[in-house]
């Protein structure tokens, strides 16, 4: 180990990280709004809602993000309308594209997360809730969705996770993320152990960071269903 | 050939002839897939058996052999192995005095998807080992069989109803990473898209082709795990 080429390219990996947490972040939080409505779409019992959103979900997790981002990334010039339209200044960007087709995908995975908490709602609440006379949007606003994202909770930490670590595609699309920064190492110096293993614990250390904060929130969100104490 | 015109006609895409390209990258695709899926299982195993077991060094070595692969990205470990791999094994051909090894794409993704869903599986078949009621093994043991025995004959036989669920979720997120082993040059269906897909100037329709491949994999996939999964829950009674 050349221990050198990691300390020289220190700067590099943090810029790398922070284009990471950004790439990260901001998947989450669209995708987050996207899901949703996708959610309760998939829950509705209107077909014209339920089809749509079934169909998204399942194209969605059924196909690689890696082919998700190239369809975006290398495939959205095949359109002259969409070359010669405003979202081209989405598109023509990788950083852009990175973006858009991670929160595309974390959508999917987020909605079927929360598709099957809604569906797991105990019935008594929702019972309860019409005999208090609340319509259906307060229903949906106080009573279901706030349960379901509880209940989601461990496994969205889990999405998170995979985000995470899905953001690393990122790196094949020319972006200098965490992994993009460990390409550029090694092919500079060709030290593959080094540039990449160093990538590999920077990983590490967020997917700890975001166990840990998951754990924390669980703690908080959970605090009624802990057995009690003396 | 004339079937392959058709079922690219059929498909309303037109794909200029590179259709058979495609699909000679899902073959190339299906085969990273399935022998990736063989050593991920025999590792699963390993570390399933490693887990559990009275050693505290064989307990370690597991703990840490899942904790590093779920916590890496894959891509980061695929190309690790794809070019530390070569030095490494060039470094023990000149010391053993062997000639110059290649460490082929194919080779280094096929046993990092296969170490990664290793580390999946532990957890799969780990969960399904602890499944197992311990009646039936104490009644193994109380019949003087070997813990091997007990294993082959008892265990793995029940195990595997318990482990189906996740086993199968584990292989379609595998089949679906395969796709990454075109980033480090294996012509598999992604690359040969990008291939089709530049000379055409048409990469959206080729990336959509291949995407909807995926979606072929992973439904045939799903209709034989529901298959083999009523094979192994035959005389389980459910709600």
């Amino acid at each position: 180990m050349d221990y050198n080429v990691i300390i020289d390219n220190l700067p590099l990996y943090l810029s790398g990280l922070w284009v990471t947490i950004q790439l990260v972040v901001m998947a989450l939080v669209a995708g987050f709004g996207l899901a949703i409505p996708l959610a309760l779409m998939a829950v509705s019992k209107n077909s014209l809602l339920r089809y749509p959103a079934k169909t998204y979900i399942y194209f969605f997790r059924g196909t690689p993000l890696l082919v998700q981002m190239f369809m975006l990334y290398h495939g959205m010039g095949q359109f002259e309308a969409i070359r010669e339209s405003v979202l081209w200044i989405v598109f023509k960007e990788a950083y852009w594209c990175a973006i858009t087709a991670f929160a595309l995908n974390t959508a999917a995975y987020t909605a079927e997360i929360l598709r099957g908490a809604i569906e797991q709602t105990p019935f008594g609440e929702i019972e309860a809730a019409n005999a208090g006379g609340m319509s259906k949007s307060t229903l949906y606003r106080r009573i279901i969705l706030p349960g379901s994202f509880r209940r989601a909770l461990p496994a969205y930490g889990n999405e998170v996770i995979f985000m995470l670590h899905g953001s690393a595609l990122a790196g094949v699309i020319t972006i200098v993320d965490l992994f993009g920064a460990a390409k550029i190492v090694n092919s500079r110096y060709f030290v593959p152990f080094e540039s990449f293993i160093t990538a590999g614990f920077f990983y590490l250390c967020c997917t700890f960071c975001i166990i840990w904060f998951f754990k924390w929130v669980e703690k908080h969100w959970y605090a009624h269903l802990r057995p009690r104490t003396h | 050939m004339a079937f392959l015109t058709i079922s690219s006609k059929a498909l309303m895409f037109d794909l200029h002839g590179y259709f058979p390209m495609i699909l000679e990258g899902m073959l190339l695709t299906v085969e990273v897939a399935l022998l990736s899926l063989l050593i991920a299982v025999i590792l699963g195993l390993i570390g399933a058996l490693a887990k559990l077991s009275k050693s505290r060094i064989a307990r370690n070595a597991a703990a840490v052999y899942t904790t590093l692969i779920r916590g890496v990205p894959d891509l980061v470990l695929m190309t690790l192995i794809f070019f530390g791999g070569q030095i490494m094994v060039n470094n023990l051909g000149d010391s053993m005095g062997w000639d110059y090894i290649d460490i082929s794409p194919f080779v280094a993704g096929t046993l990092t998807i296969g170490f990664i869903f290793g580390a999946y599986m532990t957890e799969t078949f780990r969960g399904g080992i602890l499944a197992v009621s311990s009646g039936e093994i104490e009644a193994a043991l109380a019949f003087g069989m070997p813990s091997w025995k007990v294993f082959v004959r008892i265990t793995f036989p029940l195990m595997v109803r318990h482990a189906l669920p996740g086993f199968g979720n584990n292989w379609m997120v595998l089949a679906k990473t395969t796709a990454l082993v075109s980033v480090i040059g294996l012509h598999d269906m992604v690359y040969n898209a990008g291939v089709a897909g530049g000379s055409t100037r048409q990469p959206f329709t080729f990336y959509l082709v291949v995407a909807l491949m995926f979606l072929c994999i992973t439904g045939l996939s799903d209709l034989g795990l529901q298959w083999v999964n009523r094979r192994f829950s035959v005389g389980v009674r459910k709600v």
